[in-house]
Formats: C-alpha cells, structure tokens, sequence
C-alpha cells in the first residue's frame, strides 16, 4: 500500500514500546459488537495507481466537455481560460498542502497571498474591506443576509427576481430555521427588472434588499436608488456579482452605494469542475467589518519590525465565540482564492478590461445573430456576457437536442425554474472569450435546426 | 462614593442613584491585552447578571455582565478608539458605562474591596 | 545529544544567536523577501495576451465602469517568482511532518490531482443536461456508495462545502425530523471538549446550547447526559473519537438513550480516520455524521481549503436530507433529484445547500484515494494511525503531563498539558520551539478541557523514522521549557518571521492595501 510508510517490522517494534500484544488492544475501548474483524465487506480491496487512474479515464469519457464543444453555459458558472500558470503555482506542494495559518512564522506565503486577495476584491467589489473567501458564491450570499440582519437587528430581506434561483433558494433553507422572512418574486421575460417591486417593499423593517449584478437573466441595472431607497429606512444593500469579470466593464456595486457585495470567484482562476470547489468573495464597508463572517488577513510586524501577516479579529469566529460566533464556519477556501489572485494579477488591470471587453464584444455579435433566427427573441436591453433568449418553444427539450448535435447551448429557464410556464421558453446563453465566432455559427445553425 | 465589585471581576462605583463600571485590574490582567471593547449603547436598560458590554483579547472573547439593573446613561467611547485603556488604566480612564441604579438593594449582594481582594487571592 | 536515527540522517544541534551579517536585500540566501503585487505591478501591466474585441455598440446601459479599480498586474515570469518565492514561506505536509491534532494533516496523493483534473470532471459545467455528464454524476455516486458502506449508514448528503457545513446540513436534517412529527425542541447538548464548530452551527440553526460534562477519564458523562435528556432536547453532538484522543467507549448507551428521549444523534466525524474500516458509526447509533473529505480521505488542505463534508445520515433522518443528489437506475444511467423532481422524489427535504451539486474536484481526489487503499487499505490507515499516536503518546509521557494517559490507548492522537513548565513557559513556547526544529507545531490550546492542551496527530503517512526524530525534538523543546530557556520564549529564531504583533493586527486592523500617502491622509 503506497501510502503507507510503517513496515510490518516497525509496527512490532512500535507495538512492543506501547506496551501492546497487537493492534486489537488499542481498539479495546471500542465495545465487542461494534467492532469489525476484518474489510468490509462488499468493497474491493486496494488498487494499483495506474487501475484506479483507468478506472476514471472510463468515467470522464462518459462526459461531454465544454473545451470540447460549443459552449454557451453560464447561469453562476462561466467557461473563462485560464492561464497555464495558475494552475503549476497552486499545485505547489507549499500551498496545496499547507493548513489554515494558524502559525503565521510558517505561513506567510498564504497569509501575504490572501491580504492581497482582499485588497483584490474589496477594489473589484468597490468596498473598504473583504475577507479570506467563503465556500461560494451561494453561501456567501446568506452569510451576507444574515449580517445585515446583526447590523440592522431585523429580520426581513427583500429578494430581487434577479437573484440565482438556487442563491435564494439557499437563503430559504436558512431562514426557515432562523426565522428571517424572505420577500421574493419570479423573474419576467422581460427587459426591465424589478427594481420598482424593491423600492416598494423596503420599509422600517426591512434589514436589506439583495440584488445580483448582473442579474439571472444577465440584465444590468444601476443600483443607486435602491442604495438610497434602503438607506433612508436604515437597511442595507446587498450586491451579488456571479461573474466577476463584468466587474471590468462595467460599475463596481460599491460605488454605486451597496453595503455589502458578496460573488462567486469562479471564473477567475478556478475551472467549471461541475461546480465545485468553487470561492466565495465577501467584502463590505470598513465599519461592519467586525460583523463579518469568515477568517480574515491583517497586517501586522514581527518581534524584529519586519512586516508580517497575520489571520485576526478572530474573535468573531467559531473557534473562540462558539455559540455567539457571526457564523459556523470555519473552512474557507483558501486553494481557489490563490487562483483567483494568481489569475486577476495575471491579467491585472489592463488584462481585466481587455478580458470584459472581449466578453461583451463577442456576446454581442452572438446576441445579434441569435436573434436573427426566425421565433427567437433577446429578452435583454442590457447585458455583459450573458443574455436570455426566449424561444417559441419550450426551451429544456431543446438544450437536450443541441446536447445530441454536440452543442452545449446555454441553461434552460425550465432547469432553474421548473413548472413555472411563463420562464419555460427562456434561454439563458453566455458568451466568454472562450466562445469563436464559428462556435456561435454552429450554435446558430443547430437552433436553427432544434426549431425548425 | 463607594466601589463594589463582583465575582465577575466587575467593578461598579456608585455616586448616589448612578453608578460606573468597568473590569478590575485582575480581569485585565488575566485577560491580556485587549482590543475590542463594545460598550453598550445609551439608553439601554440592563438586567443584574446580564450581558452589558464584550471586551476581547487576540484569543478570548469576554462579555461584562451589568452588576446591577439600570438604564445606561452613557458608554465610554474612548474605548472604541483605544482599548488599550482598559489594560492601562482599568479601574480609572478604562471604564466602560455609566448606569442609573433602579434596585439600590441590588448593591447588598457586591463586595467591597476587601472582599474582592480576598476574593481574588483565594482564585 | 545529537543521535543517528533510523534514516541515517545525523541531526545536527544548530548554535544560537548566528544570525549572520545584514544583507543588503534582506534576503538570506534561499529565504526570500518579497514585496506585494501592489507594490511591484502596475496597472498597466499584464501577463496574457487576448485577442482584440469586436467593435460592437456596447449593451452596459449608462454603467460602463470609468473609474480606476486599482488592480495591479505582473508580466508571467514575475508572478511565477511572486508566487513561488511567496510559497517559499509556508510549512506544508510535503515539507514535512504536520502533526496538527484533530486535523488530520495525511499525505497528499498526486493520483488524485490528475484525475481531479481530466477534462471530462474539471471542465463541465454543472447545469449541463445530464446526459451529458453521466461521468461525472458517476463518480459522485461511487463515492456515495463508498460513504454509506464504510460508516454503515443508510444514505448521504453530498453537497456540503465543508466540515461545518456538513454539521448544519445533519443539525437541520434533525429540525426537519422533528417538526415533521410535530415536536420542535430547543436545546442541543454539546460536550465542553467539542470542536468549536458544534456550538456555532447549534447557534446558527437556532438551538440553545447546553454543555454536557466530562468524566475525570475525559469522556461524556454518561450519568449526566441521562439526567438532561428530556422532551426539549432535540439531540446531542458529540464527536467520536473525542478531541481528548479518546474512544467514547458508552457511545451505544449514549445513542439508545438519546433515541429513548426521543432525540438524535450527530456525530462529528472530523476524527473518523481513526476508525475507518475498523468501526461503522451506524452500528453505534449515530443519526448522521459529517466526514471531511480534506482528513480522512486525503483532499489537500489548501492552505484553508477548500474541504469537503458529506453528511450520512440514518433511515430515520434520510427524507430530509438536502437536494440535490443523484439516483442511479437499472440500466446504469445517473439522474438528479433536484428542484423538478423533489416534490415527487424526495417531497420531506429540508432543501438545498449550496447551488449545484457540491465539491466535485473533492470528489474525484477522495474516490481515487479510497480505491486505491479499497476496503483493507482502509483498515490498515485506521490501525497505522492509532499506533502511531499511540507510539507518540508513550514516548513521551515521561516528560510531558499526559492528563488521560491512564484512560487507556489512544485512537489517532495522543493529548498533553503543559503542567511542570518552568515558571512563564506555556504551551506556546512549545510550538515556536517545534517550528525553529523545522516541524509545524501540533494543535495547541484546544481541547478547551486541558490547560495549555498540546494535541498531537502524526497520521498513518509517517514513517517510524519521522516519529523518532519528531520525539528527540519534543524531548529536547520540552526540557528547555522546563529549564526556562529564554532563547525558547523567543523563538523562532530561524523561520521566515519572528513572533508577530497580533494585539497590533487586531486593534487597528489594516485588512486590504493602501497606497502609503493614502494611509498616511487617512491618520
């Protein structure tokens, strides 16, 4: 077994310092009738590097790719490249198998790193501050809903239609068991969003309205008067970016007047991987920071004055504040916050709004030739990367029938919303600079073809 | 004007119906230095044995229970900006609220310093 | 002092106080000093190359971004050095040995990396028809299956992005359970040697929180857990083998009488690596457990993750487990349950967790490392890893107050205190000690139950050679700790930094960047 080191010989040896017949003893406190006698049974004994390598190369033939094929997925995960490097450094065994920075003498690479992930953020995101990661961008979509609610002590969040179905539905599992009410709404196959169902519904006790930027339908919409809607009754605004490199084109929530942004980081740095690990982005204005779930970066200096980083304000976390913690967790996910750093430093500012005005350049020209086939409508006004197209039929049987002509054309409205009729046509389709022009030929034609 | 204190390494000093509280040296001491204090807002009113105010070092986080009930007149703000002052100066400069009593008979139940002391040097 | 171990290797004793003569750069040779991105990069720079954007009419409304974001960016060869002099300054278990109690710091395999990125797992998108996927829904229900037949638990919930995560998703399974039959309850018990999580995600769901006390041997009171349990507690958490090291040896009895009361049983399966293959927690009871992928199963730790935490889950929890999961049918083909089919398929779900299916790329790793130990590997990880701790528990209980070494063996790892220190030595100075020895330092200060608790974790993937070295090292740090060593209060000496200032850090907290004339404005 290749990843055992001890010999039969150093186990005896070892056996005979502890003072133990055999292996049986240390087990003793394990009561008779639950202890087993030999393997389970039922499961295979252990296998070679190069069978259980075989064994998935079978499995993930049995996918369909999206480098492979014509791609037009997105819906909180976007196909972006990313560059070789990134992947070399966070296979270093220095991160990829390092711990939380608990020690920070022996830490400071993944401390340095994540200060500045959250510098990193906090100026995408338009805000003072951000944290080390949360798990993704659903998670940290509540964990922000449940910080307005410490911030404001109230317990009501108004939800945009715009939000990712599977975000709110996240949110309502949570509030469920924590007594929060969800205002929420469907969205419309329509241009304009629903900002004017927001502004209605904020009153004394709303702890914060929650819109995502751009939104589901990949419609943009300027958050201001929702900002100062919310402000004048005293709750907060809660932005959701689920595709960060819009960020590069268009207005950061903060400056718009959000209190809190929260996203998911995958499309920088991190690979579809069928969704996950993926890394959720947190940041905020600097006077809520303590109110903030997650481990954050601080800098700090040494016994000798040199510089340093160290993980604080940690007694807002579970392992100091237990049950009166801001939230459970614990894990972050630091892994993918490197590869998102990695990524955005690699593009750094210039490759960022290259890399958004690529995206829209492209989703535009498919946007125009999309809607030159004949039945298919573009829903949106305004877009970045994504828009929604409604079809003249149902679209969930169609993306199965592009599927079968080898193209991946976007995420029926029918999978995030089922039953609900009046999304049933509607097609979501994003657009990144991994798509060709011939690529959206092809996805033209078949669709052309599927609604024929 | 007379200072009590609690088992709770509280301190309260009382002038007439209000009274001042803070952490005593010995709290501070045990807890390290601090660098967090939330005090509470002005206007609240606290229960005896209550949780009144949190003070934080790097790895600890303490809540201050409001030795007596009351409604706070006002919360130290100096703090927020300098917690070090309840290291510096814990039973003077660092104290954390100024509170009406409405139970003087709440004070029976504290100890002098004395007792406190005896208190203490018996933990 | 200095001994030749079974490697062959001769360690060498280094002298204090040679620190060197100052270096122009401030590097020492292979220690490298290194400036942050937004102090090397500019704006202007970037290290890829696109292609030019069509000239189209833009579709942003009136919210093209005008502003300046601030993000520096490097040429390639700068940020490969950037990053790999960065990851220069980390300890890491391919480093060496990283006893971090309840943390279970294995081996690494590479295996898993490559088959975590073949392109048919790591470049589909998850909202792809699943015709498209079978692969992929494939694996996670290999490894579901696995899950189940290793804890004998009747199913599991996937998608848990982590250890607490997985604790809410079994915590809510409960409430579910119990509102179901119309008895909503309020109080969980937790132990006082409980990983902090527990409490938190109690919290977090809504429950008050009581503590169960411990016998003087370091286990759950049994008496006192009897006494408490009544028609408000909806269950206990209690994590088996405890943080104390230890096997709850009355973990059944603790089951049946928790079930009597009509509550549930979850079980914190952070310390599972110790039992797999060896016990199954649901021939003890257990109502769910999480397992984290990033222990037992070998997923890296990442520097802070991303983990993993599928939760099993009894038959009585099961119909409320969340959505979605997959379903294998007949003729070998994989659907979802998910938003479309949840009402029909699985209608008493709590709901969903997460947006999509959970942590695939964690998935892949576990599955290969669990096939490639399979079902007697597994075993023998169990058996490695408690007599490796066991080893370590009894070498140096002779200088380290051992509070629970009369409790009996061990499982994965052996607990000290830092009783008979020399006046003003704690168990800090212990791990900085470990850390100029070129170890990372054990779990320090946790179990809350012990003073100075030191709580150390070799794992199966240490040879007998690492552990000797590890002991001499310990037995050298201890007896300088005992001796009041000042050069012991100051260490480290030699790693990249001395002791940093955390009061500093966390009473003016400077979390993000700032331009230094900005930070001197904002004064």
């Amino acid at each position: 077994m290749r990843y055992l080191p001890l010999t039969p010989s150093d186990r005896q040896a070892m056996l005979a310092v502890i003072g133990a017949k055999s292996i049986d003893d240390l087990f003793a406190d394990v009561p008779a009738e639950a202890r087993l006698d030999g393997p389970i049974h039922g499961l295979p004994n252990h296998a070679s590097e190069m069978a259980v390598e075989r064994h998935f190369s079978n499995l993930t033939r049995q996918n369909m790719t999206a480098s492979h094929t014509p791609f037009f997925l997105g819906a909180g995960a976007y196909k972006h490249h990313v560059p070789a490097s990134v992947d070399h450094i966070i296979q270093r065994g220095e991160f990829l198998t390092a711990y939380t920075p608990y020690q920070p003498e022996i830490a400071q690479g993944t401390l340095q790193m994540l200060f500045e992930f959250q510098t990193q953020v906090a100026r995408l995101f338009g805000c003072d501050v951000a944290n080390a990661s949360m798990y993704d961008g659903s998670t940290a979509c509540w964990e922000a809903i449940g910080m307005a609610g410490r911030i404001t002590k109230r317990s009501k969040a108004v939800l945009s239609s715009g939000l990712h179905p599977h975000y709110v539905s996240v949110a309502k599992t949570m509030a469920q068991y924590t007594g929060d009410t969800l205002d929420t709404a469907l969205p419309e196959l329509s241009p304009a969003t629903d900002s004017a169902r927001l502004l209605g519904a904020i009153d004394g006790e709303t702890s914060c309205v929650v819109v995502q930027y751009p939104d589901i339908l990949g419609r943009i919409e300027d958050l201001s008067a929702i900002a100062a809607k919310a402000h004048e009754h005293g709750a907060l605004l809660i932005a959701v970016v689920t595709e960060p490199v819009a960020l590069g084109a268009i207005k950061a929530p903060g400056e718009m007047g959000a209190d809190i942004v929260v996203g998911e980081g995958q499309s920088l740095g991190v690979g579809l991987q069928f969704g996950g690990p993926y890394v959720g982005l947190f940041a905020c204005k600097e006077k809520f920071v303590r109110q903030m779930p997650g481990r954050l970066c601080g800098e700090t200096v040494d016994a000798e004055g040199k510089r340093g980083f160290v993980l604080t304000l940690s007694t807002r976390e579970q392992h100091i504040r237990r049950e009166k913690a801001t939230s459970n967790i614990c894990t972050n996910s630091g892994l993918c916050a490197l590869a998102f750093s990695i990524h955005l430093t690699l593009l750094g500012e210039k490759g960022l709004r290259g890399l958004a005005e690529l995206n829209h350049g492209l989703a535009v020209q498919a946007a125009d030739r999309l809607s030159q086939i004949a039945g298919v409508e573009l829903v949106n006004d305004t877009f970045f990367n994504e828009f929604t197209l409604k079809l003249p039929k149902e679209a969930r049987p169609v993306v199965r029938a592009l599927a079968d002509r080898k193209v991946l054309g976007g995420v029926s409205l029918g999978r995030l919303y089922p039953d609900v009729d009046a999304l049933a046509n509607g097609l979501v389709v994003a657009v990144t600079e991994a798509a060709t022009m011939e690529d959206v030929e092809t996805f033209a034609a078949a669709l052309q073809e599927v609604l024929a | 004007m007379t200072r009590y204190f609690t088992e709770d390494h509280e301190w309260i000093e009382v002038d007439g119906d209000s009274a001042t509280v803070g952490i005593t040296d010995y709290a501070q001491s045990q807890l390290g230095d601090i660098v967090f204090a939330e005090v509470p807002a002005t206007g609240a009113t606290l229960k005896k044995g209550g949780d009144a105010a949190v003070v934080e070092s790097v790895k600890a986080a303490s809540d201050v229970y409001a030795p007596v009930s009351g409604t706070v007149i006002e919360g130290n703000a100096a703090l927020e900006g300098d917690p070090a002052l309840v290291n510096n100066d814990p039973e003077g400069e660092g104290w954390f609220f100024k509170i009406t009593l409405s139970d003087t008979s709440e004070l029976d139940s504290l100890m002098d310093a004395a007792a406190y002391k005896a208190f203490v040097d018996g933990l | 002092m200095s001994t030749i171990n079974q490697s062959g290797w001769k360690p060498e004793m280094g002298s204090a106080g040679e620190a060197g003569p100052a270096t122009y750069t401030g590097n020492k040779a292979l220690m490298l000093e290194e400036a942050l991105i937004f102090e090397i990069g500019t704006t202007g720079t970037t290290g890829v190359d696109l292609a030019d954007a069509p000239k189209v009419t833009p579709r942003l409304g009136n919210l093209a971004r005008h502003r300046d974001i601030g993000l520096p960016g490097l040429s390639e060869p700068e940020t490969v050095r950037h990053y790999t002099r960065l990851s220069r300054q980390n300890y890491a278990i391919d480093l060496g040995f990283f006893p971090l109690g309840s943390c279970t710091m294995k081996h690494n395999p590479r295996l898993n990396e490559k088959v975590a990125r073949m392109e048919g797992f790591a470049d589909v998108h998850p909202l792809q028809p699943v015709e498209t996927v079978q692969g992929a829904l494939a694996v996670i229900n290999e490894l579901a299956v696995w899950l189940i037949k290793l804890t004998g638990m009747h199913a599991v919930a996937m998608t848990p992005k982590a250890g607490a995560h997985g604790e809410l998703c079994g915590i809510l399974a409960i409430k579910a359970a119990l509102e179901a039959r119309g008895d909503p309850r309020s109080v969980i018990l937790v132990p006082e040697s409980a990983h902090g999580t527990n409490p938190a995600t109690a919290a977090f769901a809504g429950y008050a929180v009581e503590n169960i006390p411990a016998t003087s041997e370091g286990r759950v009171d049994l008496a006192a857990l009897k006494a408490r349990l009544g028609p408000d507690v909806a269950g206990v958490m209690i994590t088996n083998p405890n943080t104390c090291g230890l096997f709850e040896r009355d973990m059944k009895a603790i089951s049946d009488a928790v079930h009597a009361a009509g509550g549930y049983v979850y079980c914190d399966g952070a310390n599972f690596n110790a039992i797999v293959g060896r016990v199954r927690p649901g021939d003890l009871g257990i109502d769910a457990m999480h397992i984290n992928l990033h222990k037992t199963f070998s997923t890296p730790h990442g520097g802070g993750g991303p983990g993993s935490g599928p939760v099993v889950l009894s038959e009585a929890l099961s119909p409320f487990g969340p959505i979605p999961f997959t379903e294998r049918h007949a003729d070998g083909h994989y659907t979802l349950v998910e938003e479309e089919t949840a009402s029909a398929r699985h209608p008493h779900s709590f709901g969903r967790m997460v947006a999509f299916h959970g942590q695939m790329g964690m998935f892949t790793r576990a599955l290969s490392y669990i096939m490639s130990h399979g079902a007697d590997g597994l075993r023998q990880v169990a058996e490695d890893a408690v007599l490796n701790a066991n080893y370590i528990l009894r070498s140096l209980e002779d200088v380290l107050d051992a509070p629970f070494a009369h409790s009996g063996p061990c499982m994965h790892e052996a607990l000290f205190s830092d009783n008979g220190l020399a006046e003003g030595f704690s168990t800090l100075d212990i791990a900085k000690g470990l850390i100029d020895e070129g170890y990372h330092p054990m779990t320090v200060y946790f179990p809350l139950v012990v003073h100075g608790a030191m709580l150390i974790e070799p794992t199966e993937t240490e040879s007998k050679a690492t552990l000797d070295q590890f002991i001499g090292a310990m037995r050298s740090v201890v007896q300088r700790a005992k001796a009041g060593d000042p050069m012991l209060k100051s260490a480290p000496h030699h790693a990249p930094r001395r002791r940093l200032d955390e009061t500093q850090a966390a009473r003016k907290p400077v979390l993000v960047w700032r331009e230094p004339e900005q930070a001197v404005a904002a004064e």
